[in-house]
């Protein structure tokens, strides 16, 4: 018998606007020693699943229906309060995605830490403060937090997002459980930090023999350390096996939907650059920030001496992680975010000498597609007053031909024509940021800088909107500069790429020429970062790491 | 290319509509509507449907207790209860909403221009309104009120520079937030006028919580006046309003408790319509309900 | 946090400067002299008397010296007590006031704080419904409301409780209290629940359930230092609240303090006597909003460490 045995469970959410089926008929096991990772989109009621597991879920509106949850052969479904904390307190532990928010803010990192001892159910199992801090320590160690004992009486506020989710792992590892369900633990990082995270979860768990359930939207991020996989979608499971058969003998047209949506590889399209012909130049551009709010005196640094051209066709892929000023650069060149020096030349007319009056004709010329599909449209205008306000703005149409402009915007971007009249919360994410394209596109612009385009997505429709994106770019003829975390990403869509950091252009180069031999070694690193969705090539790379 | 008409297209329910419905599903807010309107209507109305005259007295019949010709009563000067409750209705309800008025020209103009504005012009805009909240303003009025005599316009103007600041306060964070929105960034990447844009997208997206602030003014308004009033620094005779009624009602409780306890019902009535609408306003107009 | 609360003292300076200035001109351009309302009064008496008071100087000379006398706490004598000082006066209101203040902060602060927390913790069931109505009908029950009702109950008709004065009698503080902090008790009990229900939808409440810990130590632990920290920041408005609710309760019930010498002063126009407790409320509202932001920056870790870096 497995440590933990999930049979046929159901789960509603009751509501005054109806019921949800959260998750309908799950069933799968978990042994020690042993990772199951479950997949899913949002929506596909993978993390509803492990939270009811531990009784997370407000009650009402959720409801278990049906099915048992078998630990060492006592059903949590029902098990009453005391037991499930005793169960929390020493057998089952939980990680969850947010590690900014997941910690209080209100309490050292140490005290925090120390509660699941100090605090046991189990009041034979309660230690004193002393012998908990001795032990919070030496894990603080172990997940590799440096100067642990200095640390202890650090506050979260004082810690990066990585090492906020290290001290999360030893938290979740001080009472050694048997069982540790991670949510989604890397989805909030960059790509360095998600990798060193990944790798202390394999180690703590193959030095102590736990079981581990692994919650992931990202198929790709599993790969190397799942050795059984259930993919679910909306509520139910679609299917279930070993972790190599999921990826190489799939049956499920999901699975393979899934599998199908990660970007990987090279570009397919042809590169349509032009040669030396500079549709954008930027030389030594510096945006600085003052900031009021850390004790630093001055300015942040967000782009420090930045020179870039931007050939006519190209799209130019810029990666870098959180804080690299990839952001700042995008709205700089713009002129969404004042510049602190240097210039930027757009058609030979040098934008940043113009004044806001002057400006508004290049405006049109070029656009911006942003990364939050929620804030990035007017949430009191329907979609037609969205789309048709810069035509109307730009005099592109007139009163009577807008109607017609607009549907012909709707179909660009692969939305209905009678959905017109609706507002913006009215539509998924996905159809969110067609909207946001079609606005982006509606004064036929020549230059699109895209800032995380699809992060907010969920991978399908993240592989339905680049694709969108690159058939948009080929049609309209446009220019564009893709700002990216991902890399994988980046690489299926760009010409030539940027890598930046801390304000400045660590890198570039062709797309394939930098994959095959970065020079630099954050490149390096990031590159070797990537997780890869195939389960072999990342057992290999784990052995020779 | 065939056109589809606007008939074939998906009416999309507006964020108004949607508040809308979820108010009119809440039935304390449709209540304290209901008391509302019912109040503002008699109020208007009042000089032609009173039972008696403002100043009709009759001293042989004194203070008697509700009966069918004085449903409420009358006090000492056998005045109708009824009658000067409704009166003072109408003096309580002009000061609320007047001065209600004051203070959300003053709180938006300055709240936005300070949240326009930003940089220096903020941080000083803002100081003087964090300095003003720490002032005695109670005191404030009542000072003003003995200065310059019990002058109604001044009451007004009065109560309106209090309740201003906190207005302000809720329209500079929300112009603030909208600010760094990213539609109002695609706003400004497609070039529209810095008007365009405050008309279009930053005023609509305002709108919801100066609604609710307003609704929940009115009743703070309308007891810092029947405060003052009670303690004889307010409306001043032959004027009425509620919180004097209540003034003259304590002093002859003991013997005659119907002229304290009809005029209080009546403004605590008034009071419980006005927050449970605003509450109702608040929960309907509230964005993170309206989500998905 | 010293530096910072130093900082905060040395900005209060300039702001109860415009203050004591703004109530001097307007109580110095008030129409008619503070005598004038006093028909009987012959002239040449009227002239000694603003000889007195220094009110025959040019406006700018009695502004400079009530100014300095203001700065050594000297609010000067009374226009109406002859032969007391302004000082004297509210040295007799303060202990009654500060009293009464104090058992209305109890009442506001252990009522309140208690049903918001009730309430936060089992959301839409009868435990939050029965609290939240009592305080929507507290705030809709005004003090000048409330305490006649109490008297009217519990003075009058079951006459359990004596109907006015401050300690000469027993128990005849339970009502003014009361009648001061429910207002008080109401708002703080709709301003706790709505932050506690904050703070226990936050994702570290969900990590503090899933360690293991038991409710009692999440509610008082983990949730009530966020959740009380907006109450604590509303303490230094509420006393400037229950300063003006004074007036009113300690008209009602005849107390002998600070309020009801203000009303007094008020009526009586006693211009001194006004300006000084003017400012002297104003110093004491100030003292306390610094108090309670302090408190406030103080339970925030991070708010504590950058006021130890800035300030």
């Amino acid at each position: 018998m497995a440590l933990l045995e999930v049979n046929g469970l159901t789960l509603y959410f009751h509501s005054r606007n109806g019921v949800v089926k959260a998750v309908d008929d799950v069933s799968f096991s978990v042994d020690a020693g042993e990772t199951l990772a479950i997949v899913g989109e949002s929506g596909s009621g993978k993390s509803v699943t492990c939270y009811s597991l531990l009784d997370l879920l407000p009650k009402p509106p959720a409801k278990i229906e049906a099915g048992t949850a078998l630990f060492d052969g006592i059903d949590l479904l029902s098990c009453d309060a005391a037991q499930m904390r005793r169960f929390r307190s020493n057998d089952i532990a939980m990680i969850f995605q947010d590690p900014m928010t997941s910690l209080n803010p209100f309490i050292s990192i140490g005290e925090q830490l120390i509660e699941p001892l100090i605090y046991n159910e189990d009041k034979s199992r309660r230690q004193s403060r002393s012998d908990a801090r001795l032990r919070a320590i030496e894990l603080l160690d172990e997940v590799g937090i440096a100067d642990a004992e200095q640390r202890f009486n650090c506050f979260p506020h004082e810690f990066s997002g990585g090492m906020r989710q290290r001290v999360m792992i030893a938290m979740a590892l001080i009472n050694e459980p048997r069982l540790l369900i991670c949510d989604e633990p890397t989805t909030a990082l960059d790509v360095t930090i998600q990798a060193q995270i990944l790798a202390l979860i394999k180690t703590l768990q193959q030095k102590r023999d736990v079981a581990v359930i692994f919650i992931s939207h990202d198929l790709g991020v599993v790969a190397g350390i799942a050795d059984k996989v259930m993919v679910m979608c909306e509520g139910t499971v679609r299917e279930a096996n070993d972790t190599e058969s999921i990826f190489y003998r799939s049956e499920d047209d999901y699975t393979k939907k899934l599998l199908a949506a990660i970007p990987e590889g090279a570009k397919s399209m042809p590169n349509r650059a032009q040669a030396d012909s500079p549709l954008i130049t930027v030389r030594d551009l510096k945006t600085y920030f003052h900031d009021y709010s850390t004790t630093i005196a001055g300015h942040i640094k967000a782009v420090d001496g930045v020179s870039l051209e931007i050939q006519r066709g190209e799209i130019l892929g810029l990666v870098g992680e959180s804080g690299s000023g990839k952001s700042t650069l995008g709205r700089s060149i713009l002129q969404l975010a004042p510049i602190t020096a240097g210039s930027i030349h757009f058609k030979g007319v040098e934008l940043n000498k113009l004044s806001p009056a002057k400006l508004v004709p290049w405006r049109r010329k070029m656009q911006m597609i942003f990364q939050d599909p929620y804030a990035s449209l007017n949430p009191r205008m329907t979609v037609h007053q969205t789309l048709a306000e810069p035509l109307l703005y730009h005099g592109l149409a007139n009163p009577k031909n807008i109607d017609q402009q607009v549907q012909q915007l709707m179909d660009d971007v692969g939305l209905a024509r009678n959905s017109l009249r609706k507002y913006p919360h009215e539509f998924s994410g996905g159809q969110r940021q067609r909207i946001a394209i079609g606005r982006a596109i509606a004064t036929k612009p020549e230059l699109i800088i895209a800032d995380e385009p699809v992060s907010a997505l969920d991978v399908t429709i993240q592989a339905q909107i680049l694709d969108l994106i690159l058939n948009l770019v080929e049609k309209h003829n446009l220019t564009m500069m893709f700002i990216s975390h991902d890399l994988s990403v980046v690489r299926y869509i760009s010409d030539r790429v940027m890598v930046m950091n801390k304000g400045v252009i660590i890198e570039t180069a062709d797309t394939e020429v930098l994959w095959a031999d970065p020079k630099q070694q954050y490149s390096k690193d990031l590159l070797a970062a990537i997780p890869l969705a195939d389960p072999r090539s990342e057992r290999l790379r784990a052995s020779t790491a | 290319m065939d056109q589809i008409s606007l008939q074939q297209q998906e009416q999309g329910t507006s964020l108004w509509k949607d508040a809308w419905i979820k108010l009119s599903k809440n039935y304390l807010a449709l209540f304290g509507l209901g008391i509302l309107a019912l109040l503002c209507v008699i109020s208007i109305l009042t000089p032609w449907i009173a039972p008696y005259g403002y100043e009709e007295q009759n001293l042989m019949l004194g203070a008697t207790a509700p009966s069918l010709e004085h449903w409420l009563g009358t006090d000492i000067f056998g005045r109708d209860m009824l009658t000067r409750i409704m009166y003072g209705g109408r003096v309580s309800l002009t000061v609320g909403f007047i001065a209600t008025a004051v203070a959300l020209i003053i709180g938006v103009l300055w709240g936005a221009i300070a949240g326009f504005v930003g940089g220096r012009v903020d941080a000083v805009m803002m100081r003087i309104v964090d300095i003003m909240y720490a002032l005695p303003f109670m005191i404030f009025i009542v000072l003003l009120m003995v200065v310059f005599g019990r002058n109604i316009l001044l009451l007004f103007l009065a109560i309106g520079a209090v309740e201003w600041l906190t207005m302000a306060r809720i329209v500079r964070s929300q112009v603030m937030s909208l600010r760094k929105q990213e539609f109002v960034e695609a706003a400004h990447s497609l070039g529209l006028s810095q008007w365009t844009i405050i008309r279009r997208h930053i005023i609509p997206n305002t709108l919801g919580p100066v609604i609710v602030y307003t609704t929940l003014t009115i009743p703070s308004v309308m007891l810092l006046e029947a405060f003052l009033s009670f303690l004889g620094l307010g409306i001043q005779p032959p004027q009425s309003s509620w919180g004097l009624l209540i003034n003259y009602g304590v002093e002859t409780m003991e013997e005659y408790p119907w002229l304290l306890i009809f005029p209080g019902i009546t403004l605590s009535l008034t009071l419980f319509a006005l927050n449970f609408l605003g509450d109702g306003l608040r929960d309907a107009l509230d964005p993170r309900t309206s989500k998905d | 946090m010293w530096r910072f609360a130093l900082n905060r003292l040395l900005q209060a300076v300039p702001v109860l400067i415009i203050v004591i200035s703004a109530t001097f001109m307007l109580v110095h351009s008030a129409p008619g002299g503070p005598f004038s309302a006093d028909k009987a009064v012959p002239p040449e008496v009227i002239k000694a008397l603003e000889a007195q008071y220094n009110l025959d100087q040019p406006l700018w000379k009695q502004y400079i010296s009530y100014l300095g006398d203001v700065v050594q706490g000297d609010f000067g004598p009374s226009f109406k007590y002859s032969g007391r000082t302004v000082n004297e006066l509210i040295a007799a209101g303060i202990p009654a006031t500060a009293e009464l203040a104090l058992y209305a902060m109890m009442v506001a602060l252990i009522i309140g704080v208690s049903a918001g927390v009730a309430a936060a913790m089992r959301p839409n069931t009868m435990r939050d419904y029965v609290p939240m109505s009592a305080a929507m009908l507290g705030i809709c029950m005004p003090s000048f409301l409330l305490g006649p009702l109490l008297v009217l109950i519990f003075g009058i008709y079951l006459e359990w409780l004596p109907v006015s004065g401050w300690g000469d009698m027993p128990g005849d503080k339970i009502m003014p209290s009361i009648t001061l902090g429910t207002g008080y008790a109401a708002y703080i009990a709709r301003l706790s629940r709505g932050s506690m229900l904050e703070v226990l939808s936050q994702d570290y409440i969900r990590t503090a359930r899933a360690k293991g810990l038991s409710e009692p130590v999440i509610i008082f632990k983990h949730a009530m230092r966020g959740g009380l920290i907006p109450v604590v920041a509303f303490l230094g408005p509420a006393f400037a609240g229950l300063l003006g609710g004074s007036f009113v309760v300690e008209t009602i019930f005849q107390i002998p303090g600070l309020g009801r010498f203000y009303v007094q002063a008020a009526f009586n126009r006693d211009y001194t006597m006004i300006l000084g407790m003017t400012i002297f409320f104003a110093a004491l509202i100030i003292l306390f909003n610094l108090l309670s932001d302090m408190l406030a920056i103080w339970l925030d870790p991070k708010l504590r460490q950058q006021a130890r870096g800035n300030n």
